[in-house]
């Protein structure tokens, strides 16, 4: 249930960069170790965060709770985030969630059945210049999509 | 300072001020949501909205810094937009279900709405819902009512000390919550529900009984801790429906505990007495006024006239008023006995007769947050005094370090800088290691008497000891000698301490050493006021102890339940039992007064006039806020007719105030009180230090914040809270039950003197070892002995299994 020693190790890192008596500021990156851990944040995986730095669970679960990129409900092994603001629109982001729901069979905020894929609405990620686009598991961004590429990339990954 | 003006008014503001301050300086009206002036500012609601020259945008006036010069609007055109706008879009999600909302008529939005907002409505979609929540007994929440203000967040934050409520998710999507089914468990938790500008929380034990304009409103003084908080008792009908704090900075601020507020749903328990009993034959038996009085006083008469004087104990509780207390005692005098007492809970009296004053807290109660250095000796002070300790909270978050020596390690929710948890015992070894350790420290060296410094001869200091020494004193560094900012403070533990006087003499002359002022935290709400008035033995009488360790023939009890608001439990009981005659003046019923022989139904504060003075030394009288109930009578008029009855001088009253003329001897009672408050002893006290470990278990033996007086304990919200319901009862440290052989959660009989319970063991972390944390004044526990002292503890050997029936 608890948190790896490999995590709690990347946590202390983290708290390092902090003054000892504000290890609330390690809240965000704690919280994202944990994440990548555990895949998402349960309730008890926010309090053990929470417990970690000290600080009430509460004021872990505000922060979980503010940022869309923090998993509250367990996700796909691959969380595909596209961006459907307005630059990646203009785009034809439309065309790139069209083709990923069909090929899927899921809609946003979806998992499939064999829990490889979440398909997720992502809001504006500041690279509009490599519109449209979408992430994988918040790290691994993909520029200019075209349903082709979708293919290429989908087929690339683990099983 | 700066000069700005508003509305054309030209103010002068110190540097740093907001504009809503200086508005409010002006009288000039700002509508504001989240705005408090004793919370954080979060400039969220943008309802304060204001037009300042030169500025292209409206500014929020409560996060807006004046600068010199500044031209604000708060009436233009432009403003008066910005307000509107904001009061629509704030009205969006906000349901209009005023009809069937608790705060309607008292409610912030409602208010600014028709001052602020537009005359109708063009909201036409759907509105938000947002789940309801359970937070606990006191708060009822209606969370689609809330309009994110967050002033409950910050205050539980804050001034509470845990943040227990939190805004999770965001936008549209943003409510309030307590993590995931957690209650708002936070002593002073009723003050969100005066916070909240909407009806989003409520009181749930007011819930849908009035409109806020149905009741009636009368001022009065909380009636449970030393605090004498200010408070305002609203009424209907001559039933007592809610208790609100009044406002008063240097009390309780805009602040009331839990307990304040709460406790009036005791006034209207089933429980309360409305007409006079007398037991005949083992039987009780309801009688009127005339008979009942005649009867107590006649047969306190007599078993004075037979026995002796000294045969009448009269106890009274520290929470009575100073008129009670004075006529209590006067009656005992007047019947030729000076067995009086109101330290109930007391068990060590050696300081008597050693006392040049009346003990109080040594300073005045905002003087608190001023402090530099607090050193808090047994005290759960979340439990004793919430509101004081929201004010050490704040000085400490000041920079202020604050120390304890303490049998608890309880969280005040206040960051400790040194602490010395340890068994009752050693509380008195700790204090002398830290005298010993001021004493040792330059400069202060010189000021000790000879005979403090042989007694600390071989003592050996500990270094948690050393460093509160060096917290107190500075440091080293240069103090302030004269006006020095540290104070000591003794709270209920270490008065029920049963080395109390050697703990009092200890800390006073560590203080003295320091120049730190020093004081007793008292526990009832007139424990000064009863000290001043002398209900305390005076030549020789019995205390509160020696009046039930050698039981007399007649007790008078004044507000007591003796097993429950005793040192000692069984002992009380035991007392009482065999007691000849026993006069309980009580407002309610009870168990514990089975054994007595005549209940005179008087009433609580609310339906009684009379005075209490704070542990500052503060004399607040106050008058009935509503008629009493059945037949019950204010105390110090049945005092003044029993004394009349048994006919003793000088009971001829009219009214209360008389009574209280006659304790301040017709002079100002700040004059009398001033020359009174006195914390010094006339000389020093013998104190042994002990350098042997207890070799007994010892029982600590606090009182429940809830189970403190007659009227708290009989408080259903109150008695649902967590604090009660999720009680230690028998509380070890879990390497302690390991060593016993216990398992957490078995049934143990625990012993003390002749009486024995069974209770559940529960591993407790924050009881040091060779301790067991079992609270006092609870059912329970009335078994029992001391609420300090040895105990000891035996498994229940597991019934045997039934043998096996063969055929
Ligand atoms: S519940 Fe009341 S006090 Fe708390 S944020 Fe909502 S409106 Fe403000
Ligand atoms: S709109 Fe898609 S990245 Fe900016
Ligand atoms: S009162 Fe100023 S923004 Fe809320």
């Amino acid at each position: 249930m608890s948190l790896s020693a490999e995590s709690l190790a990347k946590i202390e890192r983290e708290l390092a960069k902090y003054p000892p008596e504000h290890r609330q500021a390690a809240v965000m990156s704690a919280l994202r170790i944990a994440q990548t851990e555990k895949g998402w944040l349960s309730k008890d995986t926010i309090a053990e965060v929470a417990d970690y730095l000290r600080i009430p669970a509460i004021a872990a679960l505000e922060v979980a709770t503010f940022y869309n990129m923090y998993e509250l409900e367990p996700v796909g092994k691959y969380k595909i985030t596209v961006c459907t603001n307005i630059s990646c629109m203009l785009r034809d982001s439309e065309e790139i969630v069209d083709h990923l729901e069909k090929k899927l069979g899921i809609g946003f905020n979806e998992t499939t059945a064999d829990g490889r894929f979440t398909l997720k609405e992502g809001e504006c990620m500041g690279c509009c210049g490599g519109a449209p686009l979408f992430h994988i598991n918040n790290t691994d961004m993909h520029e200019y999509l075209t349903p082709e590429k979708v293919d290429k990339i989908l087929e690339g990954l683990d099983k | 300072m700066l000069n700005i003006e508003i509305d054309g008014k030209v103010v002068e503001v110190e540097h740093g001020s907001t504009i809503i301050d200086a508005a409010d300086q002006l009288g000039i009206a700002i509508p504001r949501f989240c705005y408090h002036k004793k919370l954080s500012v979060a400039a969220n609601c943008r309802m304060c909205l204001v037009q300042v020259e030169k500025f292209n945008k409206p500014l929020p006036a409560c996060a807006t810094p004046v600068a010199d010069g500044m031209k604000i609007f708060t009436r233009s055109k432009a403003a008066v937009e910005a307000q509107q706008s904001v009061m629509e879009f704030l009205l969006i999600n906000h349901p209009l279900d005023c009809p069937i909302c608790d705060q309607g008529g008292e409610c912030d939005l409602q208010d600014i709405a028709m001052a602020y907002g537009a005359p109708a409505s063009r909201y036409t979609e759907e509105k938000r819902v947002v789940i309801n929540k359970n937070i606990g007994p006191l708060v009822a929440t209606d969370m689609t009512r809330c309009i994110q203000c967050t002033r409950c967040v910050r205050f539980l934050k804050e001034v509470g000390g845990m943040m227990e409520l939190g805004l999770i998710n965001r936008g549209e999507h943003a409510e309030i919550t307590a993590y995931v089914d957690k209650s708002v468990d936070s002593e002073l938790s009723g003050n969100i529900i005066d916070l909240c500008p909407v009806g989003a929380l409520t009181s749930k034990p007011f819930r849908y009984t009035a409109r806020s304009w149905e009741l009636v409103r009368r001022p009065s003084i909380a009636p449970h801790d030393g605090l004498g908080s200010q408070i305002e008792v609203h009424i209907k009908d001559g039933k007592v429906l809610r208790v609100l704090p009044r406002e008063k900075e240097t009390i309780n601020e805009c602040w009331l505990s839990d307990r304040d507020r709460f406790s009036y749903e005791g006034l209207n328990s089933p429980d309360r007495l409305k007409v006079p009993m007398i037991k005949h034959h083992g039987e009780w038996h309801e009688t009127d006024w005339k008979t009942a009085l005649e009867f107590a006083g006649g047969h306190l008469k007599e078993i004075v006239g037979t026995h002796g004087s000294d045969e009448l104990g009269v106890l009274i509780s520290p929470n009575s008023t100073m008129e009670e207390a004075h006529l209590a005692t006067k009656f005992a005098h007047g019947l030729g006995s000076d067995n009086v007492d109101y330290r109930l809970r007391h068990t060590d009296f050696r300081h008597d007769g050693k006392r040049l004053g009346v003990i109080w807290m040594g300073c005045n109660i905002p003087d608190v947050q001023e402090m530099d250095r607090i050193l808090v000796i047994g005290s759960n002070l979340r439990n004793e005094h919430p509101l004081l300790a929201q004010r050490i909270r704040r000085a400490v978050a000041n920079g202020a370090e604050l120390s304890v020596v303490n049998p608890l390690d309880d969280d005040p929710l206040i960051p400790i800088k040194h602490k010395a948890i340890c068994s009752p015992n050693d509380m008195v070894n700790v204090l002398s290691q830290i005298l010993k350790a001021v004493s040792g420290m330059e400069r202060l060296s010189l000021c000790l008497p000879k005979s403090l410094s042989d007694l600390l001869e071989g003592v050996r200091v500990w270094d948690n000891s050393q460093a509160i020494a060096l917290s107190l004193t500075g440091h080293g560094e240069t103090m302030d000698l004269i006006s020095p900012r540290s104070a000591v403070f003794l709270g209920n533990i270490s008065q029920h301490h049963p080395r109390y006087t050697e703990i009092f003499s200890l800390a006073e002359a560590i203080s003295s050493l320091c120049g730190a002022t020093f004081g007793v935290l008292s526990a009832g709400a007139n424990s000064v006021g009863a000290n001043l008035v002398g209900a305390m033995p005076k030549a020789g009488g019995l205390n509160a102890r020696t009046m039930l360790e050698s039981p007399r023939k007649a007790y008078v009890l004044v507000n007591v339940e003796p097993e429950l608001d005793c040192h000692n439990a069984a002992l009380a009981k035991q007392a009482i039992e065999q007691a000849e005659c026993v006069v309980a003046l009580t407002a309610y019923k009870s168990e514990a007064l089975e054994d007595a022989t005549v209940l005179l139904p008087i009433t609580p504060f609310t339906e009684t006039s009379g005075t209490f003075m704070s542990m500052e030394g503060r004399v607040q009288s106050f008058t009935a806020v509503t008629k009493p109930l059945g037949e019950a009578r204010p105390g110090w008029k049945v005092l003044r007719v029993l004394g009349n009855v048994a006919g003793l001088h000088g009971f001829e009253f009219d009214s209360s105030e008389e009574v209280k003329d006659e304790i301040f001897g017709g002079e100002k009672p700040s004059a009398v009180v001033w020359r009174t408050l006195n914390n010094n002893l006339r000389e020093l006290i013998d104190v042994e230090i002990k350098v042997k470990l207890d070799s007994d278990l010892q029982r600590v033996g606090e009182i429940p914040q809830f189970q403190s007086d007659a009227i708290v304990r009989r408080s259903p919200p109150l008695q649902k809270t967590k604090q009660v319901t999720k009680a230690v009862l028998a509380g070890i440290h879990p390497e302690q039950l390991t060593k016993l052989g216990i398992n957490e959660g078995e049934k143990i009989l625990v012993k003390q003197g002749t009486g024995s319970a069974i209770l559940e063991a529960k591993a407790d972390i924050h009881v040091p070892h060779g301790c067991v944390r079992i609270p006092g004044a609870i059912a329970a526990t009335a078994s029992l002995g001391d609420l300090l002292g040895e105990i000891y503890i035996e498994r229940i050997p597991a019934t045997a299994p039934q043998e096996e029936v063969s055929a």
